[in-house]
């Protein structure tokens, strides 16, 4: 593999936003939190941290010179808080010193006055109180209310999935520069540039040409930088526009956790109606997410989970209900999957529900209610190109499913303390920004003189490997080598209005764009070798950098054409725009065609349960994949395992933890646990799919980015199974992810204690209020 | 001044010796290829290598740290390696560097150069490479994007090509191959005349403490800081503002050995020591099994016993060990005086501990376990590996004829203190090994512990837990019990 960013990645040279050289004279920033997670903000006092050495200045809202807002779908979300706080870690006040350490010494020195307020944490209670985001929408086919009572089968249930700290190793940050022209210049940790640019100008009272803003990489986004890197970015250039030095902003760990919002928490209702051959009829859900404090990216996360909400199958007839529900927690916001993976949490829980109600194996269900050809989602796009069965198919032949069972049937007849689960988890992704108008990119191209190739776009790249795709667009469709291409930082100011990256459509929308951009210059230089020797255009093309004539060699080479090029004056430049086709969605109807194409897949997860302990082991995750034609194996290879395991860490171990007071308990690495390389599946096998792909994929390359992640969902059903296993009279509730806690819960209902006739000790305090690595 | 060898570069800096090797790496001296992740040593994003020269000074052994945990006193006289101090010229890639790519290893990049430095530690190790041991050396990274299975790849590799390694003088292999620069042959001579050179020809150790420079108010005031493990995860701006004494590089705190029926361990004794540790696996054949669920090989390096102990975690993994093999500890005072405690009888309540503010330990001993003892010791927590346990326990029983002769059986996380489970281990003694008597037992540990519900589990969890680790003990004698 070819890649630009690795060779340079594991010398330590690629640079992220801590590693940029400090500009002499640069603040560096720390930001006031709430201190409570809602209330009255009756007064900031910061007398006595601008006594302190090295402290500069400490801005609240009354020193923003525009509008104190960074709402992007609803404008509901100050920059610094006034008036009210809605959740603990909302920015309240910028300290700016000398250096980082007094920076940090100074916020506790910030007397920051709030008088309390009801706290709300949980979505339903939000929601019977009214508190919403948006207008609940709802999304229907056909008329689940009539259809209950032809049903041979009903069942009703509540499934609930937990939140997910995106936890990219490297924390949000920004570096501004005030220009010249008075305005900043800031560079961020950003998934969308735009949108800091957008809001630090608003926030600023400047014109947008004003705001630059550069991004060269992350170091993880995952969604956590869609959004929510503005505030960050603002604050910064809020500093650095009002005492005119650099101002540098980065979030330590347990800041980032405790004040940045996370993948939305959701509980929902469901009732499922199967006929007596186990075709599902109905299937009617309510979800409530839990949106936090403001509405961030909620409603079109909300609209995805619509979108997804009976993941791979067909269902005639579907209501499917959605509120987004304020709490005082931080802004959820974007995460991988983006609402997605909530709504198929709850429709496999309940496949689930009537496949150990009817004692049939969930898969059945599963396997014959999966989507064909031509089969219309709720929304009324029909489906082009399904690969459903042959997903699951394949993966069923592939990894022999009926052996799988076996296996861990013959185990489980075998083994007293140890049992294995096993869970087959097809899914379906569609592809594109929900929001029509977000599905529109642009690239600009350079040619230099020596033939060297510059490529800026508007995507970020933030290990997803979207820039080597697109430097292997460039170099594919002019011909040339790929180590001539060199993908430019992502900045405002070469690529502008540009669309975040996310939506997993990056590579496709700006691959697009670079494919035009280069598919321009090579007509126009080609038009120029016709003339210049004299000899036919069509048929001509250039391979490996020489110039083609109907398959033959001809009198000149890349270098050599565009040299010409430059001297007959002929742009060597190209900027062109891309703008998915055929798109279109009404959200007053909820009916449109709001995709280029979806992504299909089927995973097959083993695990074994340690039935003393509760602790457990993925065995197994065996997937076969719709890539399409992947035009980079390595790299989308490493997007499905990354994917699964990050679903799977969702399912298991992610447990986030907030008290009644609004309070993240789990708030640094040491009580929230990601996977490590151990509870990472021991195997994970990865089948393409022989699929043609899509016209609207670049290259007929699928979108990788997002779908992976949803076959972690079958960790979970892998785990209720091998619990049942043991204890058949488990009643499991349908609640992500499924800690060693619940695990053992489960396995062991019945256990009682006899507690001690006095206390054993006179007042224990809180364990959790210290607990640091050497602690494990 | 505090002098040591940065890659290839002479040191001598007068930074606090409490604050952090990273902060001096990144923001000293602009080497930004270590990453700041965590500043808790649970993502390896910061890992260094850390050379000590051997006594004999012939040969350096390196060690992975987690630099955002590693006291920059403790890096005095030795040899710190980032991976701008492995880097090849430009163009090229080390081998490990070379694995990783090949195999794409690296999705964003960001934790990247921790598992280059961890897999660089690996093939500097003086130890046989496995592929478990090659698997573990990576253990204390984490990849969020996560490329595990990519890594798994290049560390597979990796390790075959290190079986050509060979046993004596692997270091001019490894510089041939290409995995280290040439100038690390150069280094036992280089940190050699740097020994010479801080003590003028006296015991290295002796040189490191802060004694001299420290007046008595001073000394008495100086926080005694080991492997950092602890105190910078919990207040690194107090350490890094206050004189430190360093404790983690005294000679005279290191060692394990045995007199007669006890083992003695060093106050600074690493985890990692005890593992390997020949005296311990003679008496304890299990222990490698056990350490492996405590945190991970960089932190395992690092962190010492005593500062375990001295912690005082309710849920310490070695306090609730070491608690089942009746230890004690030896406690010196400034002026020189001594005396031991029994490990049960250090902790008073939650964080507060039975000893001065001027002792400190410096001596760990317990009686040898007898091969025919039971000891066994288990650790749940919601990650297996690299987490605190939500409940821990430790138990060992001597048993003849079918009757318990001794108990001790410790327990972590079910109270404000590491508990040593009195009543229930008293209670056992005497005892016919039975289900009945494992019953019995059960019961009286419930009345014994008063968990509460935390971030690491409810109480009724913790209860529940309990009673099946306590269970997991007795089941290799009575395998009916489940």
């Amino acid at each position: 593999m070819n890649h630009l960013d690795p060779a340079r990645h594991v010398r330590g040279e690629s640079q992220y936003l801590d590693d940029i050289p400090v500009q002499h004279g640069t603040l560096y920033a720390a930001v006031v939190e709430s201190p409570v997670a809602h209330g009255k903000l009756l007064s900031i006092d910061a007398t006595a941290a601008l006594q302190l050495p090295g402290v500069v200045r400490v801005l609240t809202a009354e020193d923003i010179p525009g509008e104190n807002q960074i709402g992007g779908i609803v404008p509901d979300e100050p920059l610094l808080a006034e008036g009210h706080v809605h959740f603990r870690g909302q920015p309240v006040a910028l300290v700016l010193a000398d250096s980082e350490h007094a920076a940090h010494a100074a916020l506790r020195h910030v007397r920051v006055e709030v008088s309390p307020l009801p706290i709300i944490v949980d979505p339903r209670e939000a929601a019977a109180q009214g508190e919403l985001i948006v207008p609940p929408r709802t999304f229907r086919i056909g008329a689940a209310e009539d259809a209950w009572a032809g049903c041979a089968h009903v069942f009703e249930g509540v499934a609930e999935s937990g939140g997910q700290e995106h936890l990219y190793i490297e924390t949000q940050g920004a570096y501004a520069f005030p220009t010249e022209m008075g305005g900043v210049r800031v560079i961020s940790s950003t998934q969308g540039p735009t949108a800091v640019q957008r809001h630090t100008a608003r926030v600023l009272g400047v014109g947008m040409h004003q705001v630059e803003v550069d991004v060269t990489r992350l170091g993880g986004g995952f969604g956590g930088k869609e959004d929510q890197a503005t505030t960050w970015g603002a604050l910064a250039a809020l500093g650095a526009f009002v005492v005119r030095r650099p101002v540098k902003l980065v979030l330590d760990r347990m800041a980032d956790m405790r004040m940045t919002g996370k993948r939305h928490p959701y509980s929902s209702d469901f009732k499922i109606g199967l006929d007596a051959d186990l075709k599902i009829v109905a299937y009617e859900v309510t979800f409530y997410q839990n949106a936090g404090a403001a509405a961030d990216l909620s409603p079109a996360v909300l609209e995805r989970t619509l979108f997804h909400a009976t993941n791979a199958y067909f269902i005639p007839n579907v209501t499917a209900t959605a509120y987004s529900c304020r709490t005082n927690l931080p802004p959820n916001t974007a995460f991988r999957g983006f609402g997605g993976p909530q709504g198929m949490f709850v429709i496999e829980s309940a496949i689930a529900c009537a496949a150990e109600k009817l004692g049939v194996p969930a898969a059945d269900i599963q396997q014959r209610n999966l989507l064909r050809e031509g089969d219309l989602f709720p929304y009324r796009q029909p489906t082009e190109g399904c690969h459903a069965e042959q997903a699951w198919n394949t993966a069923a032949e592939l990894y022999d499913l009926s052996a799988r069972r076996r296996e861990v049937a013959e185990f489980n007849a075998a083994h007293k303390l140890q049992k294995k689960g096993l869970a087959v988890m097809p899914i379906c992704f569609g592809i594109s920004f929900t929001k029509t108008a977000m599905n529109q990119a642009r690239a600009l191209v350079h040619i230099y003189t020596d033939g060297s190739v510059g490529v800026s776009t508007g995507a970020v790249e933030m290990g997803q490997g979207v820039n080597i795709k697109i430097a292997q667009v460039a170099a594919q469709t002019l011909g040339i080598s790929l180590s001539r291409v060199k993908v430019e930082s992502t900045n405002t100011t070469r690529v502008a209005n540009t669309s975040p990256s996310a939506a997993s459509a990056t590579a496709d929308l700006n691959g697009k764009a670079t494919q035009l951009a280069c598919l321009a210059l090579r007509e126009r230089l080609l038009r120029l070798a016709a003339t210049e020797l004299k000899i036919n255009y069509e048929g001509l093309q250039i391979e490996n950098e020489q110039v083609l004539a109907a398959g033959k060699p001809a009198d000149t080479t890349w270098e050599k054409l565009v040299s010409a090029a430059y001297w007959q004056r002929i742009s060597l430049s190209e900027n062109a725009h891309y703008a998915t086709p055929d798109l279109h969605f009404n959200p007053e109807t909820n009916q449109g065609y709001p995709f280029a194409y979806h992504v299909y897949g089927t995973a097959l997860t083993t695990v074994r349960v340690d039935c003393l302990r509760g602790t457990y082991e993925v065995e197994a995750v065996q997937i076969a994949h719709d890539f399409g034609q992947s035009m980079n194996p390595a790299v989308d290879r490493g997007q499905i395992e990354g994917g699964a395991v990050q679903g799977i860490g969702w399912m298991t171990l992610e447990e986030l933890v907030f008290n009644d007071e609004g309070r993240l308990l789990s708030n640094s690495l040491n009580s929230y646990k990601i996977p490590d390389l151990y509870s990472a599946p021991k195997v994970i096998d990865v089948h393409f799919l022989d699929t043609p792909g899509h016209s609207r994929a670049v290259l007929r390359s699928k979108a990788v980015g997002e779908p992976p992640l949803m076959y972690g969902i079958g960790t979970y059903f892998a785990l209720r199974d091998a619990i049942r296993a043991f204890n058949p009279a488990a009643d499991i509730s349908f609640s992500a992810p499924m800690t060693p806690e619940k695990v053992l819960v489960n396995l062991h209902p019945d256990f009682k204690f006899t507690p001690a006739p006095t206390p054993a000790w006179n007042s224990p305090a809180p364990l959790n209020s210290v607990t640091t690595s050497e602690d494990s | 001044m505090l002098p040591f060898y940065l890659n290839d570069q002479l040191i001598r800096t007068d930074q606090p010796a409490g604050s952090t090797l990273l902060d001096f790496v990144r923001y000293h001296q602009h080497l930004k290829g270590t990453k700041i992740g965590c500043r808790e040593g649970d993502c390896g994003a910061c890992t260094v290598l850390v050379g000590e020269l051997a006594p004999d000074g012939t040969s350096v052994q390196y060690q992975s740290m987690t630099s955002c945990l590693t006291p920059l006193g403790n890096a005095q006289g030795k040899h710190v390696v980032t991976v701008e101090g492995i880097n090849a010229a430009r163009g090229t890639l080390t081998p490990v560097q070379q694995a990783i790519v090949q195999e794409g290893g690296s999705q964003c990049g960001f934790c990247t150069v921790g598992f280059v430095m961890s897999l660089t530690g690996h093939a500097l190790s003086a130890k046989p490479t496995t592929p478990e041991t090659a698997l573990a050396s990576i253990d204390g990274n984490i990849c969020r994007c996560t490329g595990y299975k990519s890594l798994e790849r290049a560390t597979q590799h990796l390790q075959q090509q290190l079986q050509q390694r060979p046993a004596s003088s692997p270091l001019a292999w490894l510089a041939e191959e290409g995995f280290v620069p040439k100038y690390f042959a150069d280094m036992p001579a280089k940190l050699t005349a740097l020994r010479s050179a801080a003590t003028g020809g006296a015991e290295a150790s002796e040189a490191l403490r802060p004694g001299p420079g420290l007046d008595a108010a001073a000394a008495a005031r100086a926080q005694i800081l080991g492997g950092g493990t602890d105190l910078l995860v919990q207040r690194p701006e107090q350490v890094r503002a206050v004189p430190v004494e360093l404790v983690y590089d005294q000679h005279s705190l290191r060692g394990i050995r045995r007199e007669g029926d006890t083992i003695v361990l060093g106050a600074a004794t690493t985890a990692q020591q005890l593992m390997e540790s020949e005296v311990m696996l003679a008496a304890l054949p299990e222990l490698p099994r056990f350490l492996k669920l405590v945190s991970s090989t960089p932190i395992r390096q690092m962190g010492t016993v005593a500062g375990n102990f001295i912690n005082a975690s309710p849920i310490g993994d070695l306090t609730i060990l070491f608690l089942a093999l009746g230890a004690e500890v030896e406690l010196e005072n400034s002026a020189g005086q001594r005396r031991a405690l029994p490990l049960a009888e250090l902790y008073l309540d939650y964080k507060k501990l039975a000893k001065t503010a001027d002792e400190q330990v410096t001596e760990i001993r317990f009686p040898a376990p007898q091969l025919a003892d039971l000891f066994n010791f288990e650790k749940v927590s919601k990650r297996t590996h690299l987490d605190i346990a939500s409940v821990n326990s430790a138990a060992w029983l001597r048993i003849e004829q079918g009757v318990i002769q001794a108990a001790h059986l410790s327990a972590g996380g079910v109270g404000p203190i590491p508990l040593l489970l009195r009543r229930t281990s008293a209670w056992l003694v005497g005892q016919p090994v039975s289900a009945e008597t494992v019953q019995h037992a059960l019961t009286l540990a419930q009345q014994e512990i008063s968990p509460i519900s935390d971030v690491r589990g409810t109480e009724h969890y913790k209860r529940l837990l309990l009673h099946q680790l306590l269970t997991a003990h007795f089941l290799p004698l009575l395998p009916e019990l489940v």
